[in-house]
């Protein structure tokens, strides 16, 4: 005797499998029951994309990404956005907790990825996990970049065009792929009208499609956990891990817990402090772009600004090539690298919990050498600035490029058969 | 060692910091008090609507600092027909740039835009509106101590009076020199110094709400927000709890 509701879902799974994926993600996907406060980020960044995918449909249907100017000399773009803050009901609510989450994405983002690196997870078989985590990062600070110049005030503006003319650093060829992107000799209603192209269109369906194969991924592997130790490899008469729990329900309210704090602080930001203090809305943004005025500092948003600092650190040229180049390919190492990180780490345990002294304090240096760089990054260079900056990259790439021989001289301890759980 | 490591990246920065000009900045008297607001709106309407516009800001929108509608289109709207208008001005922005060098800025987010690292924007444009001194070598006879060689005249001049201006060269502490204004009123306006330093915090309040009218609606929407957040806390992870209860 089936009900009409097990009817319906059995006409569904006969023709698309419902039930199966339910099961195969959800209700039956086996996740370690250790996992602490670092594995709520995951969940989190899926939340923030939802954020900025929902607020964006509707700021799109007030925005516009028209570089012209009205009757009273300003930008329409720019307008379009107090429009939206004032005239549009509700208007102020969504675009704030847009700008706010797209510094909450990084947060979490960056969060995410180091507690890659404290417990491992990078490590086999989640490679290509890490590869699409790695891909999602960048299409993100494209997204970032992109979505920065619609408000069309001037850091979107000469930001923009700091970024764009790097490109034109690349020998033979850089000079007209920086025309190509911006669609103009200078940054332009052209220029406006493709990155909000991207900005809406393109980049987030890449998005999207790497955030699915970067969760289809984990759940073929199965998740990582605190002490680095495969839950798979001790199993049940079942077949199901002895630790490992159901995702869906113990996860996913677990999880509520963590979206719940965070919304508290996310629409505290949100409320209380949009602006962020000057780093989620930038205070010469409330000036409309001028093409003709140049700011006397123009810094990228906080998020860019560690990657920023490796390229200025970048001072002298090579084989006859400008420094500026030297810069944006170390720029683009500097994010490139985290890919290879499967491979360079070569310690016999995956979490910093059975790691030795000599991976703590190296990474202890990287995650300060990579503050230093950020906040540096917000500052007009000087000499001495300069200098820490070059030091700092240095320790940047040092802790990847040399951890295939730190990590294997490292006094491990032995990993544990099961992993703790209080 | 990771402490150590952390305390050093606070201080390391702070060894490298410190360039660029420093800007010496009052602190706005920034009230959001009606009355304040209203005079604020006076000044503004009389003052600055001439050659700077407020274009996102409609008229009726004052309302919301207690003007009634009539208040609003008999005392403050002198270019504007329907109270639903945004507060433009005739000047064209072509006009504007050749007969002052740079169009005027719009003012609705003035006070928004003039924030830095040395204070608020309410209190750059405190300052601002309160150190204009005369200056024969300028072709508008105004200068000003934080905005050098400023396009704009000193508009206020017969409420404040004319400042003028001793300029000496002082040590600027990094081995250089360093240009100090110190201002003196030559002649006085029709304000004493205390009542135009209120009226000019008027006016700066004023533009600060006009900057963002929503931002009193939106910290009281926060407040009742953040506390349903917080039962939500309670309540999810009382939920978390009862169901990992069987876990061990």
């Amino acid at each position: 005797m089936t009900t009409k509701a097990e009817a319906v879902i059995n006409w569904i799974d006969e023709r698309f499998p419902l039930t199966a994926s339910i099961k195969g993600h959800l209700t039956e996907y086996y996740a370690p029951k250790n996992f602490n406060f670092w594995y709520f980020f995951g969940s989190l960044a899926l939340m923030v994309l939802v954020i900025q995918i929902v607020t964006g449909i509707f700021l799109v249907m007030h925005y516009k990404p028209d570089a012209s100017l009205n009757a009273a000399g300003v930008p329409v773009a720019f307008a379009s956005v107090e429009y939206i803050m004032r005239d549009v009901p509700g208007g102020w609510l969504i675009r704030y907790m847009h700008s706010t989450g797209a510094s909450a994405f990084f947060i979490v983002v960056y969060l995410h990825m180091f507690r890659g690196l404290l417990y491992g997870s990078y490590r086999k078989p989640r490679e290509l996990i890490w590869i699409f985590g790695v891909l999602i990062f960048l299409a993100l600070m494209a997204e970032a970049f992109m979505g920065y110049l619609l408000p069309w005030g001037q850091m979107s503006f000469w930001g923009a065009q700091v970024i764009v003319n790097l490109f034109s650093a690349i020998p033979v060829i850089g000079p007209d792929l920086s025309l190509v992107i911006r669609g103009d000799y200078v940054v332009s209603d052209a220029t406006l009208n493709r990155f909000f192209s991207f900005h809406v269109i393109a980049v987030p369906l890449v998005l999207i499609g790497l955030v699915a194969a970067h969760i289809v991924a984990l759940h073929e592997v199965g998740s990582n956990n605190p002490d680095g130790v495969e839950i798979k490899k001790k199993k049940d008469a079942n077949g199901i891990p002895l630790d490992g729990i159901p995702f869906h329900p113990y996860y996913t309210v677990k999880d509520i817990v963590g979206v719940v704090a965070f919304l508290f602080v996310f629409t505290a930001i949100v409320f209380f402090a949009p602006e962020g203090g000057g780093y989620f809305l930038e205070f010469n943004n409330f000036i409309p772009a001028d093409p003709l005025k140049t700011p006397p500092h123009i810094a990228p948003v906080w998020y860019f600004t560690p990657f920023y600092s490796v390229l200025r650190a970048v001072t002298y040229p090579l084989f006859g090539i400008d420094a500026k180049f030297w810069g944006v390919v170390a720029m683009g190492a500097a994010v490139v690298i985290i890919a290879f990180l499967p491979w360079l780490d070569r310690s016999p345990v995956k979490s910093i919990r059975y790691k030795g002294p000599l991976f703590k304090a190296i990474l202890a240096v990287f995650v300060v050498a990579f503050v230093i760089l950020g906040y540096l990054g917000v500052l007009p260079p000087t000499p001495g600035r300069t200098l820490v900056s070059q030091i700092c990259s240095v320790i940047y790439f040092g802790f990847f490029l040399l951890m295939p021989w730190y990590s294997k001289m490292d006094q491990c301890k032995p990993e544990p058969e099961r992993v703790n759980f209080k | 060692m990771i402490k150590k490591l952390l305390l050093a990246s606070v201080l390391v920065p702070a060894a490298v910091l410190a360039s660029g000009p420093e800007l010496h900045l009052d602190k706005a008297p920034v009230s959001n008090d009606p009355a304040a607001l209203q005079h604020g709106a006076k000044l503004f309407v009389n003052y600055c609507l001439n050659c700077h516009g407020a274009s996102y800001v409609r008229y009726n929108r004052l309302t919301e600092i207690g003007l009634s509608t009539d208040a609003i289109k008999d005392n403050l709207m002198f270019t504007a027909e329907k109270v639903g208008e945004q507060m433009t001005i005739a000047m064209r922005p072509a006009e504007a740039k050749a007969w002052f060098g740079a169009a005027p800025p719009d003012l609705s987010v003035i006070a928004r835009s003039r924030a830095s690292e040395f204070g608020s924007g309410a209190d750059w444009l405190y300052t601002y509106l309160r150190t204009f001194y005369r200056d024969p070598a300028r072709p508008t006879g105004w200068n000003n101590v934080i905005f050098e060689n400023v396009g704009m005249p000193h508009i206020l001049y017969e409420l404040q009076g004319e400042q003028v201006a001793k300029i000496s060269e002082k040590d600027d502490g990094h081995g250089g020199k360093a240009k100090e204004i110190t201002l003196e009123l030559a002649k006085p306006g029709k304000l004493s110094k205390d009542e135009y330093d209120k009226a000019v915090g008027d006016l700066v309040s004023y533009l600060v709400w006009m900057g963002e009218p929503v931002a009193d609606k939106r910290k009281a929407i926060g407040k009742v927000v953040l506390a349903a957040l917080a039962g939500l806390f309670v309540l999810s992870f009382a939920l978390k709890k009862n169901y990992w209860k069987d876990i061990h």
